[in-house]
């Protein structure tokens, strides 16, 4: 028999009793709910003293290409509760900003509620170009400095623009 | 592009940055990485030194970074489980599994029971492989080669169990959508009995090398301390948090394959050290071992693929030859988009690796390939752990406290 | 190796040589002493390194054929296993050890990733290491076998005994040109000399005899 993971009803209620009803939708017997931006952090703080203490992946999809979507990024933070076995998506959906100030969207980091989002959103940021506020130590992670571009948007094709080309080349001459 | 750049700022608890601010003269910076024989693979660490002493650590990856990710956008279900084959390339088995574990969560396939049996117990062949190895490279990193050949030559009798069973010796590609690609032959089921009856012996020669060896247990008894409440704040899984004392393991917790028909027993220690670590994975390996030996000897009869009305894996080639609904079956699968149904969903499925939490997020679009393959890989969450491991060690613990974080640039930087 | 051996005929109007001495050509002496002291320089990124280490480990043993001095600094090797893919942060590392490896020395590209690329067609990794540095054997596979990886030392063993020179003329990528020129133009130079060149003669005779 396929394994049922426990409901997570409760702490819905939970949530929703604190900050108003949210969307929330269940596939494949997981349950994700969509929080608003500006609440991201304060919802998540919450379900931490929720006992969802394991912070297992935060992650982003680039909605840009898909049907039906309002939004282009989607940032999903996979949560566990290492006692009781519960798991939960969280969803928050962010745009690029409008205004020219803003270059990148922007979300509030959960790193002081989690060690664990330091290197997750450093990756984020890295793939996505998306800003973390109130992380330490915002730099690109598995990209070189000075590349420019976001690779995992949809708009940055697979084989890149010609950055994997760009090196000195080293003959017998040189060596 | 420049070699590297050098690092503009170290970050540390608030303790050891006053301490660093007072006494920034002394200290010397010390580049370890990325190529470097005890790093094992391509991670690059710099250093803070106050004589032998780590003040601070600054790790950096992305020394392997390939795009794995984009590229599962890019690759059908059943090609990308080529990619993750060398993913964590010392376990790729594990890797397979795992992706396939996901992609079925997605599609909502159900497994034949004969499929969910084999699949454990090359999962846990896996392991045995993985832990063989990253113990062997403890002891070779502590100076003990010995050990090492004991542990490279058990891998080679699983390699030569694999190459058996689907050609290749690692970097298998083994598993399907709904199925896998070679089912067990009565050889291979008799080359992993062998390797049940024999690895005991060997296993039990390499306790006596290390566990009670006194310049191992020197070496790593009190080393990299990792505290519970640490393990989960920072994410650890596997034996890394299972040596801190979290009791979490998905193959009990979340049963997934046939993992709740056997009886096997989650292997912890509260010390949270490269010792303990080393005796976690030590006592994995004979719970792998045991859950390997039930298993073999219950393989449940029946088709190992899921069926040909359900049109997810191929059909056999008897079927393909001799059934019309065969033949309709492999046209169909074999053409793009004309294989099995993609939801337009997202699900996250999850298997325990060798290394930890081995997960995959993936969105479905309905078309052929996800549009969106996201790994979540133990390693990075294991190797952010790094500098608060290191911080008051030597700089010769660095190589015991990395081995027994057990990181695989290749997992790590996708 | 072709060495004056003791024992043969002497030829009249030669000095003959005590049986303790050899006559050989420094450079073949050179290449014969190089080609059995490989030390390699294993710069395994990914999957490949580990056949790497299976290569130097137990069951396959590298050390039967003189290569199994891994040394990890490059100012102590000549010969260098580029093992698994290289990706774009990594090129700029590999170029530096490759430049920090004393003279004379040699490249072997392990595996289809580090030799164009394999499977990761993608943003990120470099499409063939020999784009940036000079590569002298390639092995297929992915990852190839430790015996393929066996058979690409020796193969390199025999390539150093051919052409390596002791003042390493056979790095000079001018020369390797004309030697390039010369192998096209081979067919010409065969017919000219065949009369008294016996070893043309024996080749124009077996190229006769297949077509």
């Amino acid at each position: 028999m396929p394994y049922e993971p426990p409901a997570v009803d409760d702490v819905l209620a939970a949530v929703t009793a604190r900050f108003g009803p949210l969307e929330s939708a269940v596939f494949r017997g997981q349950t994700s709910v969509v929080v608003p931006a500006a609440q991201s952090f304060e919802v998540l703080e919450h379900l931490k003293e929720q006992g969802f203490d394991l912070l297992v992946d935060v992650t982003c999809v680039d909605y840009l290409e898909y049907r039906g979507a309002k939004q282009r990024y989607g940032l999903v933070y996979l949560l566990a509760s290492t006692t009781t076995n519960q798991r939960l998506t969280i969803r928050v959906f962010v745009d690029d900003p409008v205004s020219a100030d803003e270059k990148w969207p922007t979300v509030r980091s959960v790193e002081p509620l989690w060690r664990a989002a330091d290197w997750l959103e450093r990756e984020v940021w890295d793939l996505f170009g998306i800003q973390f506020a109130g992380h330490p130590d915002l730099r690109r992670l598995v990209m070189p400095e000075e590349f420019t571009a976001h690779p995992l948007r949809k708009d940055y094709p697979l084989q890149g623009r010609g950055e994997r080309h760009n090196f000195p080349v080293i003959t017998r001459d040189h060596s | 592009m420049s070699i590297a750049p050098a690092p503009r700022s170290f970050r540390s608890d608030a303790a050891a940055d006053t301490a660093a601010e007072r006494s920034e003269d002394y200290l010397w910076t010390l580049n370890f990485g990325p190529q470097h024989p005890a790093t094992h693979t391509t991670l690059r660490l710099v250093l803070k030194l106050d004589g032998e002493r780590v003040v601070d650590a600054m790790p950096e990856m992305g020394y392997l970074h390939s795009g794995f990710e984009k590229l599962g956008e890019h690759l059908t279900f059943n090609q990308y489980v080529t990619v993750t084959d060398r993913m964590n390339y010392i376990s790729p088995m594990a890797n397979n599994v795992a992706w396939h574990h996901a992609v079925e969560k997605l599609l909502g396939i159900e497994l034949t029971p004969r499929c969910r049996s084999i699949r454990t117990i090359i999962a846990e062949l896996a392991r045995i492989s993985d832990h063989l190895l990253s113990n062997g490279a403890v002891g070779l990193d502590t100076g003990a080669f010995t050990f090492f050949l004991y542990a490279f030559y058990q891998r080679e009798v699983i390699y030569d169990i694999f190459e058996t069973l689907c050609g290749a010796r690692f970097t298998n590609s083994w598993t399907r959508v709904g199925g896998v690609s070679q089912d067990f032959t009565p050889l291979v089921i008799e080359k992993i009995r062998t390797f049940v009856k024999t690895f005991p012996k060997t296993l039990e020669d390499m306790e006596r090398l290390l566990t009670r060896n006194r310049i191992f247990v020197d070496r790593t008894k009190g080393v990299g301390v990792l505290s519970k409440e640490q393990a989960i704040n920072s994410g650890a899984s596997g034996p890394v948090a299972r040596a801190s004392g979290v009791t979490r393991d998905l193959r009990k917790d979340e049963p997934y394959l046939a993992y709740e028909d056997f009886d096997f027993q989650i292997c912890c220690a509260s010390a949270g050290d490269c010792y303990a670590r080393y005796l976690v994975r030590m006592a994995e390996m004979r719970e792998s071992l045991k859950i390997v030996a039930q298993a073999l000897e219950n393989i449940p009869a029946g088709p190992v693929n899921v069926g040909i009305d359900q049109r997810t894996a191929l059909p056999t080639k008897q079927q393909v030859y001799s059934t019309i609904e065969g033949t309709i079956s492999h046209f169909e699968l074999s053409m793009s988009n004309r294989g099995f149904e993609v939801p337009s969903g997202e699900s996250y499925g999850a298997t325990e690796a060798p290394n930890g939490e081995l997960g995959f997020y993936l969105v479905g679009d309905g078309g052929e390939s996800a549009y969106r393959a996201r790994c979540r890989p133990p390693s990075v969450l294991h190797f952010a752990l790094f500098p608060q491991l290191i911080r008051g060690h030597t700089l010769s613990d660095v190589v015991a406290v990395l081995g027994s974080l057990n990181i695989i640039a290749a997992e790590l930087d996708r | 190796m072709a060495l004056n051996m003791p024992g043969r005929q002497t030829m009249p109007g030669k000095i003959e040589l005590p049986e303790n001495v050899v006559v050989s050509r420094l450079d073949e002496l050179a290449n014969w002493c190089r080609k059995n002291s490989l030390w390699p320089m294993p710069f395994a990124t990914a999957c490949c390194g580990i056949e790497l280490m299976a290569t130097g480990a137990s069951k396959h043993d590298l050390a039967r054929f003189g290569a199994e001095v891994f040394r990890f600094s490059p100012r102590q090797c000549d010969l260098m296993i580029v093992a698994g893919r290289v990706v774009m942060k990594m090129l700029p590392v590999l170029q530096r050890i490759w430049q920090q490896m004393h003279e004379p020395k040699w490249c072997i590209s392990m595996g289809a990733c580090a030799s164009t690329g394999g499977v990761f067609d993608t943003y990120a990794v470099v499409q063939g290491i020999d784009r940036f540095i000079p590569v002298d054997m390639y092995v297929p596979g992915c990852p190839p076998r430790p015996e393929q990886l066996i058979q690409a030392i020796i193969d390199l063993q025999d390539k150093i005994q051919r052409e390596g020179t002791i003042t390493g003329r056979e790095f000079d990528t001018s020369q390797r040109q004309l030697r390039k020129r010369a192998l096209v133009e081979a067919d010409q130079l065969l017919t000219l000399d065949a009369a008294r060149n016996p070893v043309a003669q024996r080749e124009l005779s077996a190229a006769a005899h297949r077509t």
